[in-house]
């Protein structure tokens, strides 16, 4: 049952319990709350001044701006296109191939180049679509609650015991052809399930919250409450979701490529290092050709943790350290 | 004296800097007297009091001592005054009730806590403790339970009862009846009494915004406003014959049992204190204060008004002026212990 | 004359842990709110006080008995006649930092209202409409328009919750605890404008665990007792002339200024520190149980906490009587006149 006694006055709600003194939390603000005291909300110049100032966050987000930077960027100054031959195979880098040439003479900068801005794409994709079906299916299941959330308690647990892969494996030897598209579809529709959980254990716990009562006595409808009243609560958490989304889906993205059953005829970072291997690069030496994607995958992906965790440290004044 | 605190402030780090939360304040608690600290939120009682057993690390003491039975208690030393809790202070913290660990049994805890402190005869310590649930009319088996299987009265009293495992000097109790029913609140009052009277604990500093339990259960009682001390006397003295005007405003907004709309007039206290980011100079309680007049601009002392009652206001000193014991700003304030029949 | 009536209300919950199953938070209440009339529904945790607001506010369905408004059930309310039960009924909340949503600024709150009920209006007009409830409530709008939750006292907050619902031209307000939250100073004020609302006609169920604050500001008071009624009437026949147990324990220990508890005779309390008390042999506990509160409050929790068990009674009770554990269950204390206007419940 979902309902429970809610007859317990003043004891405090977990969240509720102030890590100091309740005059101080009241201390700066003009006759805070009374006695038996709830916790502040937190302002906007708050988030600005300790975000500013978390060394992990500013890190992270300077290093992931500067790989997209180079994904936009990249790609346009590259002097030659990623799959024509235009060189001698298995060039060292150097001035003309800055990061020398594959197997083929394909330029192996505009491969990466071009990879990195395809493995964002997939990113976003798979990202996008993992939030959408995960946060539409978390809301309605923590809002209503009963026989609705156990079905979709019940959806998510069969989805996540299916093996992904295989099921690409099977999927794909169906289609002649696979894009970017589908790829990252593919991705969104198979982890979307942990973005579901979470989002439905918060909106579980924020719809018993009185200012969701208010919203009720106002007249207000369910759908509307779960937008405008409990998701900007989520927000940050909502945010952190997103973060590590993206980050999972680059690298679900580049494993797939990389054992070859990603999209077909796309230059992408597990492309490149699955011709490397394939062509015996690591027996040879040829280090140009698996170390620059392995370290920009490593980079894109290290940096959008660092940079969670430093938001995390924000958003969650306990973290942080004084 | 058991308890002598003497200019004790203490500032709370913001990243808008130090905010001072409690400002200059001193009292002494005696042996065996259990002194009330109320005030409301933004007083600075919840600080001043945890500050003499746990001063977490926002806070900083900014000024003066503490003394118990004699040696200075070295607040700002976390690590000294690890040696220090539970056998000389003790606190039981706001919330406590709530707080505690609801994966370990009750006896579980109690074991755990005496480990922490090093306690060798754990076995007599633990005996000593059944005789004291028995006491206040706890079983036996509430040792063998879990926290949330108890009501929030049997909680606070086990709370209360750990903290007092060791008979402490001093026990600060923060709001340890606020958030329980009337009838628990007076068991968990008359348990206080109790284990004073028992001699478990030597001085309770009972801090709340209840002045009616105060009434009950205190000897004395201090008032606080804005982080100052504004009045410090018996418990008679200060219900029925108040000085400070807040204090005198305080205790005409609050109801009872007895008392209907139509027959008393009550009112609260119009405006609010002041933000203690940028405190104003001079009395805080100016703004709010019918009887406010030009010396109000300069910082009232705490002055003994009249033996044994304490007030920072110029106008109460002004009227008292000539009075024996009075005029004198002692830096020492002393309540000596009712004598009991 | 609008009136809200609740008829046998009862609401069971069923327990997931410990034995049992069935929790009885509210057992058959009935009574009437009438216009221009404060009513204190006092109890202590666990007494079903809080369930009896929602119940009224619609924010929990009871399992059975009836709430009627103005001759109808509230239960058959469609949408929009619920949308229009709301322009009517309000409530406000005990924590008042928790009714509002943190994200956005206080005033959101009208502006919620706005969108719901007044969306027609021009903003010429609504802003004298907040003008005006505000001022009821003796709020400068300078002060609390525009800031956020956490820039407003809890007095503020509280009083712009209950001049949200005046906006609405409520007739009836369920105030649940609203006070206890608040500085000592501030308190009388809301109450006082408690007061003065219900002088203009507002219906006020004043929902408290203080009794002092139900006899300030009440013209009839409920004591709820684990989801029953105890004792109802007049406030000044039932704190006046209190004839249930459970009244008397509570008025006992309710700490006053001006008057200590009242002690059974075990004789002064010595002030010298470890003294034996008068009485007491060797350190015999036995003595000290007899101060009545600490009896009184055991005996109180341990209903507390066997409460949940009360269904196995009421199957063992049932089996003998042949009715079913629910009914059982459910059954209150009867309720009879102690003298008119003075309802007082059997000893259970």
């Amino acid at each position: 049952m979902s309902e429970s006694v809610s007859d317990a006055p003043q004891v405090p709600r977990p969240g509720a319990i102030p890590a100091v003194a309740p005059e101080v939390a009241a201390v700066g603000l003009p006759g805070g709350p009374g006695p038996v005291s709830a916790v502040p909300g937190r302002r906007r110049s708050d988030f600005a001044y300790y975000g500013l100032r978390n060394k992990k966050l500013v890190f992270g987000l300077s290093l992931e701006l500067l790989l997209v930077l180079f994904a936009i960027i990249g790609p346009m100054i590259a002097k030659y296109p990623p799959r024509e031959i235009t060189g001698f195979p298995v060039q060292h880098p150097g001035t003309r191939f800055w990061l020398g040439t594959d197997m083929l003479g394909e330029d192996l900068f505009s491969q990466l180049a071009n990879g990195l801005r395809e493995s964002y794409l997939v990113g976003v994709l798979g990202a996008g679509s993992a939030a959408l079906v995960g946060m539409t299916l978390g809301f309605i299941a923590g809002w209503r609650g009963g026989i609705l959330d156990e079905a979709l308690q019940l959806l998510t647990n069969i989805i996540v015991m299916i093996p992904s892969l295989v099921l690409l494996v099977v999927i794909g030897s169906y289609m002649s052809a696979k894009s970017v598209l589908f790829e990252g579809v593919f991705i969104g529709l198979t982890t979307w399930p942990w973005v579901a959980r979470a989002v439905r254990a918060q909106t579980f716990s924020l719809r018993g919250r009185e200012f969701v009562d208010l919203a009720k006595l106002s007249g207000k409808r369910p759908l509307s409450i779960i937008v405008s009243e409990i998701a900007p609560n989520m927000a940050s958490y909502l945010f952190l979701v997103v973060i590590l989304l993206f980050g999972s889906s680059m690298l679900l993205a580049a494993s797939y490529d990389f054992l070859g059953l990603g999209p077909t005829n796309v230059v992408s970072l597990g492309w490149t290092m699955n011709q490397a291997q394939a062509n015996a690069a690591l027996i040879y030496h040829w280090w140009w050709w698996f170390i620059p994607p392995g370290a920009v995958l490593t980079a894109m992906v290290a940096a959008l943790l660092v940079a969670n965790v430093g938001l995390d440290e924000v958003f969650n004044p306990k973290l942080r350290e004084q | 004296m058991s308890v002598n605190v003497q200019g004790l402030s203490v500032a709370y780090r913001s990243h808008r800097g130090d905010v001072t939360a409690a400002d200059n304040v001193s009292f002494s608690v005696a042996d065996g007297e259990i002194m009330g600290l109320a005030g409301e939120s933004g007083s600075g009682k919840s600080t001043i009091g945890n500050a003499l057993v746990y001063l977490d690390q926002r806070m900083k003491a900014t000024g003066g001592a503490v003394t118990v039975d004699g040696r200075e208690l070295p607040i700002a030393d976390n690590r000294a005054m690890q040696q220090l809790r539970m056998t000389t202070v003790s606190l039981v913290p706001q919330y406590a009730m709530s707080a505690l660990t609801p994966t370990r049994k009750i006896g579980q805890l109690i074991t755990d806590l005496l480990k922490s402190h090093h306690i060798d005869n754990r076995q007599r310590v633990i005996a000593e403790m059944k005789r004291r649930l028995e006491l206040i009319g706890l079983r036996e088996d509430v040792l063998s339970k879990y926290s949330f299987e108890l009501s929030g009265g049997m909680r606070q009293r086990v709370t209360i009862i750990m903290s007092t495992l060791l008979n402490p000097s001093l026990l600060v109790a923060d709001e340890v009846t606020s958030a329980l029913d009337v009838s628990t609140q007076r068991a968990v009052g008359e348990m206080l009494l109790e284990f004073r009277d028992r001699g478990y604990v030597k001085s309770v500093i009972a801090i709340t915004h209840d002045l009616s339990i105060l009434a009950q259960v205190a000897d004395s009682i201090a008032i606080m406003y804005a982080g100052r001390l504004a009045e410090r006397a018996e418990t008679g003295t200060l219900v029925e014959s108040p000085l400070h005007p807040y204090t005198q405003a305080l205790l005409a907004s609050l109801p009872a049992v007895g008392m209907r709309h139509d027959q008393a007039t009550l009112a609260g206290i119009p405006g609010r204190p002041p933000s203690l980011v940028n405190p104003p100079a001079g009395c805080r309680f100016r703004d709010r204060c019918p009887f406010a007049f030009a010396a109000c601009s300069e910082t009232p002392p705490l002055a003994e008004v009249r033996p044994g009652h304490l007030v920072a206001c110029w106008k109460v000193s002004q009227e008292h002026a000539g009075e024996p014991g009075t005029g004198q700003q002692r830096p020492l304030a002393s309540v000596p212990v009712k004598e009991q029949a | 004359m609008t009136t809200l009536k609740l008829d046998q209300v009862s609401k069971l919950y069923r327990a997931t842990s410990r034995a049992g199953g069935l929790t009885p938070a509210l057992r058959k209440v009935s009574f009437e709110l009438r216009p221009g009339e404060v009513i204190s529904l006092i109890g202590e945790s666990g007494s079903g006080k809080t369930t009896i607001g929602r119940v009224l506010l619609r924010l929990v369905q009871p399992t059975s008995g009836t709430v009627t408004f103005d001759g109808k059930d509230i239960a058959t309310y469609s949408a929009r006649g619920l949308k229009d039960y709301y322009r009517q009924v309000q409530g406000v909340f005990q924590d008042p930092f928790s009714s509002y949503n943190p994200v956005y600024r206080a005033d959101r709150v009208f502006d919620l209202v706005r969108r719901s009920y007044f969306g027609a209006a021009g903003d010429k007009e609504w802003s004298a409409r907040v003008d005006q409830a505000l001022d009821e409530v003796a709020l400068n709008p300078g002060d609390v328009l525009g800031k956020y939750p956490h820039q407003l006292s809890g007095g503020q907050q509280q009083r712009l919750l209950i001049a949200r619902a005046l906006l609405l031209d409520v007739k009836v307000l369920v105030a649940d605890e609203i006070i206890s939250m608040l500085d000592a100073s501030t308190r009388v004020d809301v109450l006082n404008l408690l007061v003065k609302l219900k002088r203009q006609g507002l219906a006020v169920l004043f929902i408290t665990h203080d009794l002092s604050l139900g006899n300030y500001v009440s013209d009839q008071t409920i004591l709820l007792r684990h989801g029953a009624i105890v004792e109802m009437g007049a406030t000044e026949k039932v704190f006046g002339n209190p004839r249930h147990e459970y009244t008397k324990m509570l008025l006992s220990a309710v700490p006053e200024l001006h008057r200590k508890w009242q002690h059974s005779p075990i004789g002064p309390v010595p002030a010298a520190a470890g003294a034996p008390l008068p009485g007491a042999a060797g350190g015999a506990p036995a003595a000290t149980l007899t101060r009545a509160s600490l009896v009184d409050e055991m005996a109180h929790a341990e209903q507390v906490v066997k409460r949940d068990l009360r269904a196995v009674l009421g199957t063992r009770r049932a089996a003998a009587s042949g009715r079913s554990p629910v009914a059982v269950a459910l059954e209150p204390p009867v309720l009879r006149e102690f003298e008119p206007g003075h309802l007082v419940a059997d000893p259970e």
